[in-house]
């Protein structure tokens, strides 16, 4: 789970790393308000849950109240990458000296943590690690030790902190780690962290991605939630249980197990491209069991969701075995009623198959095609969500 | 032979009186691993009966050890005693530890497999993975066994469906030992250590290779491999189709920026001289067409 700029600081206040938290708002007169409070000359940055927003205009200075007010107008509704800009938060300017790049991240090539940190932030890391990857310092963390203040230490000199600021790095650095460990993060960055010309540091920036597998620990991370900004069809799978991903074409997929189903997706994608650019409407997941209920929730999602014209259910019948799965399909279609009104195409292998595709032969519904092999089921599925009238593939 | 995982090796089932471990001890019983006892704390001394099988439950992983001389572990408990139930067994001195646990925070899992690879005696397999069976052997974790037959396949795969469509895919030519190595950020045994116990296992001719979207590991293998793999390999990778930034089903999967893409992977394996199959079953065709 990504955090937006104002839900990282708020950790960061919380585990004592230097911040300005500034004011969050969700319309310009309350970013008049708040810039007069904080004496006219303001900050304002949208908080998206993507990056690139200073180049996107969504990041602007404003000298007095009454511009405060003009660029969260401008800002507020903005589009940046697809996200919608729902709050900006106001804060006063910096007064900047130098911008450093910072972060504690997972590295799974070498199973471990790892710092990359740089005195040459504010910009992307990627590129400075491309064109001087001399000025960028990559330090690998044991998670049994962790960043103890030896390591502090180490990270400061090998980053190259300038002296002025380098005792209090050390405090900043360990400082971070304790917001990586303690809040069970994936990634922790600040860029920039600044020296402002007082010599003191600040994160005036902050990313932070939540483990999602550590909610458990952490109930407190469930405010974190961008409910407004999820599409509403996750946010009702979710509700479910559902592992459920909305895309945008037009074959409604579900599967058991993750890999298959993004293999799925993958498969009704190339068969989609002899019907004009026919695509994967969602990902649906509902795992090994695929019970009637599960098949059924499930069902009820995808077949909700508009833009679907086919539905290609793809299930190997491995730990539950094919009659089980095709007696949930029965009866999913049973629960669902009239709600059921796109074709279905079902491939079914693995366990018990024939019996599988019996108990699917003889309930013999109108709506459901029955197709050996998931190459063939692909194509069927693709080639109905194509047929239906008004629709000419793609979107 | 086979690798990791052979006919006599003895399990322990850490988890084994809860509904998932109960469930999958019943198959494993039933595929023919040796089962030869179940860790739960405050449970020892009781036995379970699975079908005419009695099976003790020990109270600690070292007893378990002491009493058995068991060499595996399937790990079966909740996400929240994971990281316990896997420290304990890397204490007890086992070998080979699989953890099937799906939804462990990565801060856990990094801290167990640093101190598997401190103790230097433990594999760890998973977490988040259907575990590894040797065809007519032995079985550990939940990968179904009447789906394929014993043979000479070697597969690795970071998904378990994946796996199971082409056991069964390829079921008359049969596998040596089938590896569901998990779709974490973080995972105890990668596609290297498996190409390379293939390479080195003499009853192993071919290989099977699944990867999906997430991480670089496709890419270091496919270095690997053009390196140290004299056997013919396959590969498919799953989720060309996945969106930027977007989790599918599983912790890893998934495209960050340019990074983790499908595509990456393939053109990394195909530079490798591995053939790439566009579908499962295309892979498949692939690899009869190899042997």
């Amino acid at each position: 789970m990504d955090l937006m700029e104002y839900q990282a600081k708020g950790l960061f206040a919380r585990h004592g790393v230097p911040v300005t938290l500034g004011t969050i708002v969700e319309t310009s007169e309350d970013a008049e308000t708040v810039a007069e409070k904080m004496g006219g000359r303001v900050v304002v940055k949208a908080q998206v849950l993507t990056g690139g927003r200073g180049k996107a205009g969504g990041v602007k200075f404003a000298a007095d109240p009454a511009e405060a007010e003009a660029r969260a107008e401008a800002i507020l509704g903005m589009d940046i990458n697809g996200h919608t800009v729902r709050r900006v938060l106001v804060t006063p300017p910096a007064d900047i000296a130098e911008e450093y790049y910072f972060s504690f991240l997972i590295d799974r090539a070498e199973r471990r943590f790892l710092c990359i940190a740089s005195t040459a932030g504010g910009v992307e890391i990627e590129v400075v690690a491309a064109d001087n990857p001399d000025v960028v310092a990559k330090i690998g963390i044991d998670p049994i030790s962790g960043v103890d203040e030896a390591t502090a230490r180490r990270i400061v000199s090998e980053t190259g902190f300038p002296d002025v600021v380098a005792e209090t790095a050390v405090g900043v650095v360990s400082k971070l780690w304790r917001v990586f460990v303690d809040e069970d993060a994936t990634l922790v960055e600040v860029n920039p962290l600044v020296r402002l010309k007082n010599d003191t540091l600040e994160a005036l920036d902050g990313k932070i991605s939540l483990d999602a597998n550590a909610g458990f620990r952490h109930p407190d991370h469930a405010v974190f939630e961008d409910r407004a900004g999820a599409d509403p069809l996750e946010a009702q799978a979710k509700a479910k249980g559902l592992n459920y991903v909305k895309l945008d074409g037009e074959v409604g997929v579900i599967g058991n197990g993750a890999g298959l189903v993004m293999s799925t997706l993958d498969v009704v994608a190339y068969a989609g491209e002899a019907y004009g650019g026919v695509r994967p409407a969602n990902f649906l997941d509902i795992g090994g069991g695929a019970s009637a209920e599960v098949m059924a929730d499930g069902l009820g999602i995808v077949l909700s969701d508009e833009q679907v014209r086919s539905v290609f259910v793809n299930v190997f019948g491995g730990i539950t075995a094919c009659d089980a799965v095709a007696n949930g399909i029965v009866s999913a279609l049973r629960m669902l009623g009239e709600a059921a009104g796109k074709p279905l195409v079902v491939r079914l292998d693995g366990n018990n198959v024939d019996e599988g595709r019996r108990i699917l032969q003889e309930a013999n519904h109108p709506l459901v095609t029955l197709v050996d092999t998931m190459d063939g089921a692909a194509d069927q599925a693709a080639a109905l969500a194509a047929a239906v009238p008004g629709n000419t593939g793609g979107s | 032979m086979s690798v990791f995982l052979t006919g006599k090796s003895r399990a322990i089932i850490q988890g084994m009186t809860g509904s998932e471990g109960s469930k999958h001890t019943q198959r494993m019983l039933r595929s023919g691993t040796q089962i030869v006892g179940g860790v739960t704390p405050g449970k020892g001394g009781q036995q379970v009966d699975f079908d005419g099988d009695t099976v003790p439950v020990f109270g600690s992983v070292a007893d378990a050890v002491d009493e058995t001389g068991a060499d595996v572990s399937v790990v079966f408990v909740p996400p929240r005693f994971a990281k316990s139930a896997v420290t304990e067994s890397i204490d007890a001195g086992l070998p080979l530890v699989v953890v099937i646990t799906e939804g462990i925070p990565v801060h856990d899992t990094a801290s167990f497999f640093a101190y598997g690879q401190q103790s230097g005696t433990t594999r760890i397999i998973g977490p988040n993975c259907p575990g590894l069976i040797s065809p007519g052997q032995s079985n550990a974790g939940i990968i179904p066994a009447d789906i394929t037959s014993p043979g000479r396949i070697g597969l690795v795969s970071k998904s378990g469906t994946l796996t199971y469509q082409m056991m069964y895919e390829l079921r008359d030519i049969g596998f040596s030992t089938a590896i569901g190595i998990g779709g974490d950020p973080i995972i105890g045994t990668t596609h290297i250590d498996a190409l390379k116990a293939f390479q080195d296992d003499v009853e192993t001719d071919a290989v099977v290779m699944i990867g999906e979207i997430g991480g670089d590991a496709e890419e270091r293998a496919a270095a690997y491999l053009q390196e140290h793999v004299t056997k013919p390999v396959v590969g498919y990778v799953a989720g060309f189709t996945a969106p930027e930034g977007k989790t599918m089903g599983h912790a890893g999967a998934i495209v960050s920026g340019s990074s983790g893409t499908a595509e990456a992977k393939k053109q990394a394996l195909e530079e490798a001289g591995v053939r790439v199959g566009k579908t499962p079953s295309g892979t498949a065709a692939l690899l009869r067409a190899l042997l």
